[in-house]
């Protein structure tokens, strides 16, 4: 049992970073932002080149053929850089929808309720909630025309509502049978299930990377800003904060690591529940220690806990989390009796003086 | 980065649990919290049983009596014996978890020869004379003085928040020994004898009624110079050594207990139709979520530690500050499941735990301390006020 990165991960991870400080950097960053979002093609396609989609493809259907854990600590770097476009969505359609897996083909999910779709204009394809599909082609068109655009939170993440009116009318179907398509097992499991818990794990991995981007902008900033003759770092108030954060993070992450390696239901619920609050919370934190500065659209916060937001509304909400988690707490086994008792551990706290 | 563990870890596990099925059926039922006596021999007897068996210092080196086993096997260790609800360590926590890793790490050959094999076996127990009443978290503030006067120290002063003193056998005591030194020089780290002149032990009464702890009045105690660890004035450094211990496996067998515990909630609101309650049903969800992210970050920390060699790192501080706080949210949301009518019965379960539970963010350390260490320590943010 070892939760420590291996050599190949460390290397993995660095390679991430460095591929998105070379072709997302802040300048495209804020790019980015004043064009209104949008997926980028070209960086599309060397997301693809490096292999983000096809990550978890088998290697004889042209994949990398690594795991969730490796997905993870991709999307963590994703998630740090703030970089924008249906990653994850992409991501689980590699080898459901062609050119996918290259970066050639552009897949967003509508996950149903009231989920506004992401990026729905310009996207190749859509992974269907509840269809156990993925809409195309004229079908697409048609979605697309039935779309209504939402004033989006978020400047990086256009937004569409897609009609129920049109949905029950058949405007998803026909659609191509996910299970017919060649890549079979692996990502090819029937949506919604195992894609759908794959893609709030990956989600998950883009929160905690911003959480722990947000601790990290938090205690530069708190380390240079000098307020009443100090540093805003030595005070008490402010550093309670940065520990928060980290505190907040740590755990996060060690839940996420443990899912992406069990790919247990249970455990992703735990790791996005956690993700989503330690991303929303260290980028409210974040933005308090910024003050005035933090309020800005200058500053890069908001554009963190816009993001944070949206984030958590996908996949799995923290209501849905918490009942799949307080639903796990099953029967207890009997035991000794002598230790269950009541009291058995009172005042025994490891305290002494 | 896995979750597997080896055959030899798993043969370990096996074996454990086959001896904890074996004996725990035999013990007798916990003494009252407040038979000291009762509990003190309680605890002792399953400390000789562990020992018995190979299982008394599992983790401390070979050389000091321990089994050398690995942070891994530790957590198991640790692991099984909550989940099968075997006896916790109790009234030696002291001797087995702070002090006889200390001596074990920094005592001589004969320190470790007179003082280890005790714990082990259960024959002496041990109790901490650190915070003093005007220190508490400012822990280097101590003021109890130590005088040499030829072999021995002569020790005067106060400490409080002593738990088991009044059946300890010996005390592991921080002492003023160059009072003209900055504040973290200056200091000693003694074994005393409980049982030497000039030493009261008062009984304090804690918020959930019982005498867990005491205060101790050291009057001109004398001590030999022998039982010093380490160098004179050096004992900031051994104390440091000490408290990465606290935080570093001392809580571990606990996560597993409030696992346990959330899921015998779960099961009292099921059986008592509170578990209709969204707002309640969701809230043990949620915790459900951080008890199961702490555990995960505890085997983290092991495998880390196994790497750095056994020394628990700083980042016990995010455990010990996530954990002592969701410790109190546990036993707010048995409470609440209890319901009016059980929650203010203290022959409840969970009753007293509630209570008892308020210690947590305050001892090992305030959660407020602890913030200070994971953002001066780990962030790396400027010393300050």
């Amino acid at each position: 049992m070892d939760l420590q990165l291996s050599d190949d991960q460390r290397a993995l991870r660095s390679g991430m970073r460095d591929l998105l400080g070379a072709v997302f950097d802040r300048d495209r960053l804020r790019a980015a932002v004043e064009r209104g979002g949008g997926v980028d093609r070209g960086l599309w396609r060397e997301l693809g080149a490096a292999g983000l989609f096809a990550l978890r493809l088998p290697e004889e259907a042209g994949g990398v053929g690594l795991g969730l854990p490796e997905a993870v600590l991709l999307f963590e770097e994703a998630g740090r850089a703030l970089l924008p476009g249906p990653l994850v969505a992409t991501h689980l359609a590699a080898g459901l929808v062609k050119g996918a897996a290259e970066g050639e083909a552009v897949v967003t999910a509508a996950e149903g309720g009231d989920r506004p779709v992401a990026d729905l204009v310009g996207a190749d394809a859509v992974l269907v909630a509840g269809g156990a599909g993925v809409v195309a082609g004229e079908e697409l068109k048609a979605l697309v025309a039935g779309a209504r655009p939402v004033r989006s939170m978020d400047p990086l993440t256009p937004l569409h509502r897609v009609e129920a009116r049109r949905r029950a009318e058949g405007a998803f179907a026909p659609l191509h049978r996910v299970e017919e398509h060649p890549a079979g097992a692996g990502p090819g499991e029937a949506y919604p299930g195992a894609l759908r818990h794959a893609g709030a794990l990956l989600t998950a991995a883009e929160q905690l990377g911003s959480a722990a981007r947000t601790t990290e902008m938090a205690v530069q900033h708190a380390g240079a800003r000098e307020q009443f003759g100090s540093l805003i770092g030595s005070f008490q108030a402010v550093k309670h904060l940065c520990a928060d954060m980290l505190t907040r993070t740590e755990p996060a992450r060690s839940a996420l690591y443990a899912a992406a390696l069990t790919g247990d239901p249970v455990e992703i619920a735990a790791a996005k529940l956690l993700a989503d609050e330690a991303a929303v919370r260290n980028a409210r934190d974040c933005l308090q220690i910024h003050g005035g500065m933090g309020f800005t659209w200058e500053a890069d916060v908001h554009l963190h806990l816009k993001r944070a937001w949206l984030r958590a509304a996908r996949w799995l909400t923290a209501a849905e989390a918490e009942e799949l988690l307080a639903a796990d707490l099953g029967p207890v086994q009997p035991l000794y009796s002598g230790s269950a008792a009541g009291g058995g551990r009172a005042g025994e706290a490891e305290g002494a003086g | 980065m896995d979750l597997v563990y080896t055959e030899a870890e798993e043969e370990f596990r096996g074996r454990l649990r086959e001896w904890l099925a074996a004996v725990l059926p035999g013990l007798p039922p916990k003494p009252s919290p407040d038979d000291w006596p009762a509990r003190r021999a309680h605890d002792t007897s399953w400390q000789r049983m562990l020992y018995d068996a190979g299982y008394a210092g599992l983790h401390w080196p070979v050389d000091a009596g321990g089994r050398g086993a690995t942070p891994t096997q530790h957590l198991i260790f640790l692991e099984e014996t909550e989940k099968a609800g075997a006896p916790y360590v109790g009234a030696n926590f002291v001797g087995l978890l702070h002090a006889g890793p200390t001596i074990a790490a920094e005592g001589t050959a004969e320190q470790r020869a007179r003082w280890l094999p005790p714990v082990l076996r259960g024959d002496e127990i041990w109790c901490q004379g650190f915070s003093e009443p005007e220190a508490g978290s400012d822990l280097a503030a101590l003021r109890t003085r130590a005088v040499r006067d030829g072999d021995d120290y002569v020790v005067s002063g106060q400490k409080i928040w002593t738990s088991h003193a009044e059946v300890a056998d010996w005390c592991e005591l921080l002492v003023r020994t160059d009072p003209g030194a900055p504040k973290h020089r200056g200091i000693s780290w003694l074994a005393m004898p409980m049982d030497a002149p000039g030493i009261t032990v008062r009984p304090l009464r804690t918020l959930a009624g019982s005498t867990e702890f005491a205060e101790v009045f050291l009057d001109e105690v004398r001590v030999p110079v022998r039982n010093r660890v380490g160098a004179e004035n050096d004992g900031w450094r051994v104390t440091m050594v000490t408290l990465s211990f606290e935080r570093g496996t001392a809580f571990v067998g606990e996560v597993v207990a409030c696992r346990r515990t959330l899921a015998a909630v779960a099961a009292e609101a099921r059986r008592n139709g509170r578990w209709d309650d969204a707002v309640l049903r969701r809230r043990l969800g949620r915790l459900n979520a951080e008890f199961r992210a702490l555990w995960r970050l505890t085997q983290g920390n092991v495998g880390e530690s196994e790497r750095t060699g056994g020394v628990p790192g700083i980042g016990g501080s995010v455990f010990k500050l996530r954990y002592s706080g969701l410790r109190q949210e546990l036993y707010e949301a048995a409470a609440e499941a209890l319901g009016a009518g059980g929650a203010f019965d203290l022959d409840r379960e969970w009753a007293l735990d509630r209570l008892s539970s308020l210690s947590y963010t305050i001892a090992a350390g305030t959660s407020q301390i602890q913030r200070n260490i994971v953002a001066e320590r780990i962030l790396g943010l400027p010393k300050g006020r």
